[in-house]
This record gives C-alpha cells, structure tokens and sequence, in this order.
C-alpha cells in the first residue's frame, strides 16, 4: 500500500535512475503505464482528436473489462470460468494502451483516467455497461462486442497513427480468439436445448437496442481521416457476419428498435454509475496507493 | 560459451531473466526480448514486448531485469516496452519449444495463419507423445495457453496456444 514499498529490494533503482517516475521497477501508483511504455519509439503524443478517440476505446474496452470481471467464480463450468477471467484481462489490457496513449496528450496516466473521471466524462457505450444478465446475455454481448472490435481493429491497423495502429495489431490477435469463443457458444445455446435457444432469443432482443451505437458517427472522425475509422463503415460486414451466424445458430436478427444512446457525449444508464463506484472506490480513497 | 563483446554480454544478461509463469523460458526463448544496448550515458537500454496484453507476468519480467543488471553491476537500467510488431508464437526459438515440451507444456503447434483455416493440427502431449489428445478449453491457466488433455495416459496439460 501507500508509502510501505521502504526496504522493497528495487528501490535503490530510484536513486540510480533518478526519479521514481523512470525507475524500471514498478513503482508509479497502481503499477500504472508510463505513456513511453506503449508508445512506439520516437513517436509523438497523440493529437488532441487521435487522444479522443483512443479514450473512445480505451472506455469501451475498459467498462466492458470491469463488468465481465463480475463472472470471475461464477461461470457455469470452471472452463469458462478461466476463458472469461482470460477475455476480461484482455480487454484490461487493450484499455490500459489505450487510455495511456490519451492520457500522454493531456500529462494523465491510465489511473488517472480510469479512476479519477466522472461518470459524465466516460465515452464508452451503453453496450458494455449493460448488466451481465444470465449466461445469453453475456454471450450476445459478447458476440456484438466481439465482431465489432474484430472489424474495428482490423481496418485500424491502417491508421496513419502508428501507436493506434500497434496497439490494434496487439488487440486484433487476442479478439481473434474471443469472437471464435462466443461464436461457439452462439451456436451450441442456438443449437442446444429448446431453453438455451429460448434465453438466446431473449438476450438478443434485450442487448439490440443498444447495437446501433456502435456505428453512430460523429464529428470528432471529421478531424481524423486516415486516423480513425468512421464507425457507419464498419456496419454493413457486422451485419453479414453476425446475420450468417445467426443463421447457422437457428436464431434470427432481431426486429426490435435501437435506443437513444449518447455514451459517447458522457451521457449513461444508470448502471455505469455503479461500475464505476466500484472500480474507484479504492483509489479515490487512498490516493496515490501502490500495492 | 563466454560472449566476446560488449552487446554479446548485454544480451546474455538479459536472456538469464526467465518468465515467471513458466521458469525453464528465459525471454529470450520466448522471443519478447526485442532488444538490449547501451547507451551514451552508459544507461542499458532494455526492449521488450508483451505475449499478451494484459500479461501481468510482464511486470514481473522488468523488475527481474532490472535486478539482474543492477547485480551485474549495471547501475543504470530502464526496459521499455513496444508493442509492433506485434508478437507472435513463432518468434519462440526452437529450444524453448523443446524446454516447454519437457516442461510439460505442449509448445505451439505449427506456424500462425491468418483466416479460415479448417484443419485442425494435432496438438502432442508433453507426457507420453501420444497424438490421440483433445482440447478441452482454449483458454487455460494463463492467456498464452489452452487446457488440453489426453486420451492415452489420461493427463491433462497445457497447450502454448498460437498466436499468429
């Protein structure tokens, strides 16, 4: 905790180095990334547009870490106990770049950004603070999430931003491996039992509303061409490639109206306040603890 | 074998650190060492990249570093970390796939691929070598690696999953 890392074996490193800031070891608060630590060599901090838009999906990416989180321990077999524990870090992972690439723009590190905003200044959309519902739930979800960031990544590894576009190649790989996941099991509950296909129909109808989000453009892309992609482009393969799962699942898109959703203007459902109580609590209670 | 010059030995001083999740894997093995120099003011300079993301063992990994410079008498150190190009399984050299096996962790299987690939590549099991084995979860202990187990022996192991 705070202050106690006296007599730590690294600490000389801070002498030899020259201040804690730099040391090697890990001794900023909460282990937090330097901004140099994910940003390619020589590269310059982020454009206050490029900064927004990495905060755009550092919060998805993080909201959806903290709920997923939730499912550690309570999985319905100890398999997929570990594969969600293993998305969950995952994601972590891609909003820890991704909030450090922003937070460089603007002197603040990931902790800053992940613990010490408000509700209103969170970007994320109103999917990943959803409610994790029962095992569909966190399945479509996923699957959404999933096809979405495999398409969002993979276009980004083009971005003239070489940092967003490192980051995306790192990311891409490990989403690889999430889609194929709640592909899976798309289609064994789809194909399963007539309750599994039942609860599957329900969740899709339920997390729709909240899919159109997703591809709202805004005109922040308008300052970012060849930076960022404009996520209306992304819509038309997401529906070909969920629309073609679903077929094979026995499920079908659902008809239901989107809801008005303005996650990215700071506007939230209730539920992100809750998240976010949760995940800050510690920090903002003991300021600057490292563990 | 005693490296000659001074990059040599940098080298050597790194690749002693081993990953803490899987100890017979020096980073270099693994292929996360990306580079090590020093530089004019005589701070090394060491470079690494993560397996995964959000690996935690990639913490572990810099203070270890850290530590074995300061110890070889190095007194300034600092381990960046880069991200591209981004890593892969095939940059584990042959010997550490051969220590991951003996380890008991069956090391990845083939090179990575990109797209559809419908065949699946037998995965052997570190214990009895037998081909007749089966996944049982893609995602294992840690992120780098599936659970598997095996049909012949019964035991079950990990898999050091590709990542291409």
């Amino acid at each position: 905790m705070s202050g106690t890392s006296t007599g730590h074996a690294a600490d000389h490193s801070l002498d030899s180095y020259g201040d804690a800031a730099a040391s090697a070891t890990r001794v900023t608060p909460g282990n937090a990334l330097r901004p140099e630590d994910i940003v390619l060599q020589d590269t310059a901090p982020a454009s206050e547009a490029a900064a927004q838009y990495a905060l755009r999906l550092g919060d998805d990416a993080l909201v959806y870490a903290q709920r997923m989180a939730h499912w550690v321990s309570r999985a319905p077999e100890l398999e997929e106990d570990v594969a969600l524990g293993n998305i969950t870090l995952d994601q972590l992972g891609h909003a820890r770049s991704f909030l450090t690439y922003a937070g460089k723009a603007w002197g603040k590190t990931e902790d800053d950004l992940a613990y010490f905003r408000e509700e209103e200044e969170f970007t994320s959309v109103h999917l990943v603070e959803q409610p994790n519902g029962d095992f569909a739930e966190t399945t479509v979800r996923g699957l959404f999430l999933a096809i979405y960031q495999h398409l969002l990544y993979t276009r980004l590894l083009d971005s003239a931003d070489e940092t967003l576009a490192a980051i995306s190649a790192k990311a891409l790989k490990e989403v690889d491996y999430h889609l194929e996941h709640f592909e899976m099991w798309t289609l064994r509950l789809g194909l399963g039992t007539d309750e599994s296909a039942r609860r599957m129909r329900v969740a899709l109808d339920k997390l729709w509303p909240y899919v159109d989000e997703l591809f709202t453009d805004e005109p922040l892309y308008d300052e970012l061409e060849g930076v960022a992609v404009r996520p209306s482009t992304l819509r038309a393969d997401w529906d070909a490639r969920l629309g073609e799962l679903l077929e094979r699942a026995g499920l079908a898109v659902p008809q239901v109206p989107y809801a008005m959703c303005h996650g990215r203007r700071g506007e939230h459902s209730e539920h992100l306040g809750y998240i976010l109580a949760e995940m800050q609590v510690l920090a903002r209670k003991h300021p600057g603890a490292t563990w | 074998m005693t490296p000659t010059t001074a990059t040599g030995r940098l080298h050597e001083i790194a690749s002693r650190v081993t990953d803490p999740e899987i100890p017979v894997l020096t980073i270099a093995d693994l292929g996360i060492l990306r580079d090590v120099a020093q530089g004019g003011d005589g701070t090394v300079v060491v470079t690494i990249t993560p397996t995964y993301s959000g690996c935690p063992a990639m913490d572990a990994i810099r203070q270890d570093l850290e530590k074995e410079f300061t110890e070889a008498g190095y007194e300034r150190v600092r381990v960046d970390l880069v991200l591209s190009p981004a890593w892969s399984t095939d940059w584990i050299t042959d010997e550490g796939k051969a220590k991951l096996e003996e380890y008991g962790i069956a090391p990845p299987t083939g090179k990575g691929h990109r797209g559809t690939v419908t065949l699946g590549m037998t995965v052997k099991c570190p214990h009895c070598h037998s081909l007749n084995t089966r996944e049982l979860s893609r995602f294992g202990s840690t992120s780098c690696k599936a659970l598997y187990s095996c049909r012949d022996c019964l035991e079950p192991f990990d898999y050091f999953k590709v990542l291409s």
